[in-house]
């Protein structure tokens, strides 16, 4: 892969130097907000998130649908549908250049190439009429100028990688024809193909059988070590996240609410819904296997109020909650890269979400 | 494509067309009263109504004279016309080639006009462009074939003399099929224009889009190869069955322009109960009907790899 292209535009390093952005960083998000505009209203569905990833580095951005997951990955590579979408606010800075400033032909060069994405449903993401060998082909055809042939070819050593038996047969097969491993083994073949710096896997194992969807990822995690690519995984599924990812940030309505190491999050949490969304997991191993769940549902983005989006489903929601926003502030030991965005985050982190205060 | 599909869609044909002789075959029984005296209106006399009985082989029972039709059908005999006792194949002959321009003229400019309006329309929803032919394809839909073709009569050939009125091609050469290709066409369009929006702006929500969005991909290569490959696939089955329709509908618009086509004949042979050509004419349209429909299916195949393992 080539460095960032030398001829950015003229205003871009200024900017990037009043704001300190680092050229050398993998991928930093800064403030990103995206609406939808339904009707005369624009609903926010990202409201200020900022992350960062560095080479050969991994997050997973975990939250349930509806939080933002989804359009923030969506926003990054480009491929948000505006309208309805519309980006409102932040950067993406992709080795120090903002990708959303970019004119469309010139952010399209940067697709596959360098970011690349794996898709959650694989049936619904390939195309149901055009052999597989073919699609995976394009990447090679339009970025690297292959002739057809070599194009052939190059999509079968890539199914090869993702260990698809008898690739050279099956290169011209459909994808109806293939089983739900195999196609998403194929979807990542297509993530992979040209080795993009930065995989952005969108519930990659969701559609599949749970005996298959550690094969996957055990693959996928394999293949981006090898390569030395960097992954954002988005996911609702915990466990998958503890698999691929060493940090997590947890979205809620739009925000990230937590984030920090896995290691440190899982056992002690410093934002109630993270503490509810692990209790959900630690529920399984328990003996009493009750089900614990968080009571209420996810928030109205069309009616947000001035508060904490959480606070009604909060049990230790106080009256501060309902006014103010917490931002995402720093929380615990300094240098762990913990924050959590909660006003009492630090009394969270040190004795847990149980007792409600008076 | 596999030769087994196709093999198996063509077998499916042969009840169809069994069904269709039958009925072709009833027409003449269908009709309340003695065939023979129908057939005579005025000129009835005893004696000849027992020799034309004869001569149709209306003495015999109902299945000797299917099976006895039947087997001249398919040996290419489809008798001699009551009036001019001119074989009737050949009369059908004669005639078909008129009726097919008619109808692949009007499939071409069905095709090439609908298509890429359906396009242009679902690549910007709501834009200029989708409305203005939303209300061409809503005309075309709306505005019946005899309507449409007298509209076309008057103001592009009596007022402008741009093409002749009616009449066949053999007199008046290529210029005489303009204005019934378009007044057929117009409808066609109007419904591939329809469906194609349609189709392309559902594709257009598929993931698989987003998928050669995500490969950096044109936006050109995202639409044509991706969006409308599989957009075609419901616009080929309209547009099978509106061919089928043009077959049928050849008789108004035949009568319109004066066309010495399929459909002229048929309303001929009504008018003066020449039942051997009524049969032939409405067998035709009806095998037409068939064939167009089996052609649509097998080249569905091709489009949609899917249907090809059943």
């Amino acid at each position: 892969m080539t460095g960032p292209t030398p001829t950015a535009s003229g205003a871009t390093p200024t900017e990037a130097g009043a704001l300190a952005t680092d050229a050398s960083r993998l991928l930093e998000v800064s403030d990103l907000q995206v609406g939808f505009d339904i009707g005369p209203a624009t609903v926010p569905a990202v409201r200020g998130v900022s992350f960062t990833l560095e080479e050969r580095d991994g997050l997973a951005l975990v939250g349930e649908s509806g939080s933002g997951k989804t359009v923030t990955a969506r926003t990054i590579m480009g491929i948000l549908r505006c309208p309805p979408g519309r980006v409102t606010g932040g950067q993406v800075r992709f080795r120090g250049e903002d990708l959303l400033r970019l004119p469309e032909s010139r952010r399209r060069t940067y697709r596959g190439t360098r970011i690349s994405m794996i898709f959650q449903e694989a049936l619904a993401a390939l195309n149901p009429v055009l052999p597989v060998g073919y699609q995976i082909g394009e990447l090679f055809r339009f970025h690297q100028g292959s002739s057809r042939r070599q194009a052939r070819r190059q999509a079968i050593e890539a199914m090869s990688l993702v260990q698809i038996p008898h690739a050279a047969r099956r290169a011209g097969d459909y994808p109806h024809q293939f089983s739900g491993g195999m196609r998403q083994r194929v979807v990542i073949a297509m993530a992979l193909a040209l080795r993009p710096d930065l995989v952005i896997a969108d519930e990659p194992t969701t559609a599949l059988d749970v005996t298959i969807q550690a094969q996957v990822m055990e693959l996928l995690q394999q293949l981006l070590e090898q390569e030395g690519m960097s992954l954002l995984l988005i996911t609702h599924d915990l466990g998958v996240a503890a698999y691929a990812t060493s940090r997590i940030a947890v979205m809620y309505a739009g925000r990230i609410v937590e984030t920090g190491p896995l290691g440190e999050v899982y056992p002690a949490p410093a934002h109630p819904y993270t503490y509810g969304l692990m209790e959900s997991i630690r529920g399984r191993e328990r003996e009493s296997r009750t089900l614990h769940a968080i009571p209420g549902a996810p928030p109205d983005l069309t009616q947000l109020g001035p508060g904490c989006p959480f606070a009604p489903r909060c049990p230790r929601a106080v009256a501060l909650c309902r006014e103010v926003e917490p931002p995402l502030d720093p929380v615990g030991s300094a240098g762990s890269g913990r924050a959590s965005a909660c006003h009492f985050a630090a009394e969270i982190l040190a004795e847990g979400v149980l007792e409600v205060r008076g | 494509m596999s030769p087994m599909f196709v093999l198996r869609r063509a077998l499916s044909l042969i009840p169809v067309l069994v069904g269709v002789t039958m009925l072709v075959f009833g027409l003449i029984h269908l009709t309340p009263g003695d065939p023979a005296q129908l057939i005579m209106g005025a000129d009835y006399t005893p004696e000849g109504a027992e020799a034309l009985r004869r001569q149709l082989n209306l003495d015999q029972p109902l299945h000797v004279q299917y099976l006895t039709w039947l087997g001249n059908v398919l040996t290419g005999d489809l008798g001699t016309s009551l009036y001019t006792r001119q074989p009737v194949v050949d009369i059908l002959v004669e005639r078909i080639p008129i009726t097919l321009q008619v109808a692949f003229g009007g499939l071409l400019v069905g095709v090439f006009a609908g298509v890429p309006m359906g396009v242009l329309a679902a690549v910007r929803p709501g834009s200029l462009a989708d409305q203005v032919t939303r209300v061409i394809s809503l005309v075309g839909v709306s505005m019946p074939v005899y309507w449409l073709g007298l509209l076309l009569i008057e103001f592009l050939a009596v007022r402008l003399a741009l093409f002749p009125a009616g009449g066949s091609p053999r007199e008046y050469g290529i210029s005489a099929l303009v204005l019934p290709c378009l007044a057929v066409g117009a409808s066609f369009a109007g419904i591939v224009a329809r469906t194609t929006r349609s189709a392309v702006l559902e594709c257009l929500g598929e993931s698989y889009v987003d998928t050669a969005r995500a490969k950096g991909l044109p936006g050109r290569r995202v639409l044509w190869v991706h969006a409308i490959r599989n957009a075609l696939i419901p616009v080929m089955t309209i547009i099978g069955l509106q061919f089928g329709v043009l077959l049928g509908g050849a008789v108004i618009t035949e009568t319109i322009f004066s066309l010495p086509g399929i459909g002229q004949l048929l309303i001929q042979s009504i008018s003066q109960r020449d039942f051997p050509i009524m049969q032939g004419c409405v067998l035709l349209i009806a095998v037409g009907f068939v064939l167009v429909n089996f052609v649509t299916d097998v080249l569905y195949s091709v489009a949609d790899p899917r249907i090809r393992l059943d």
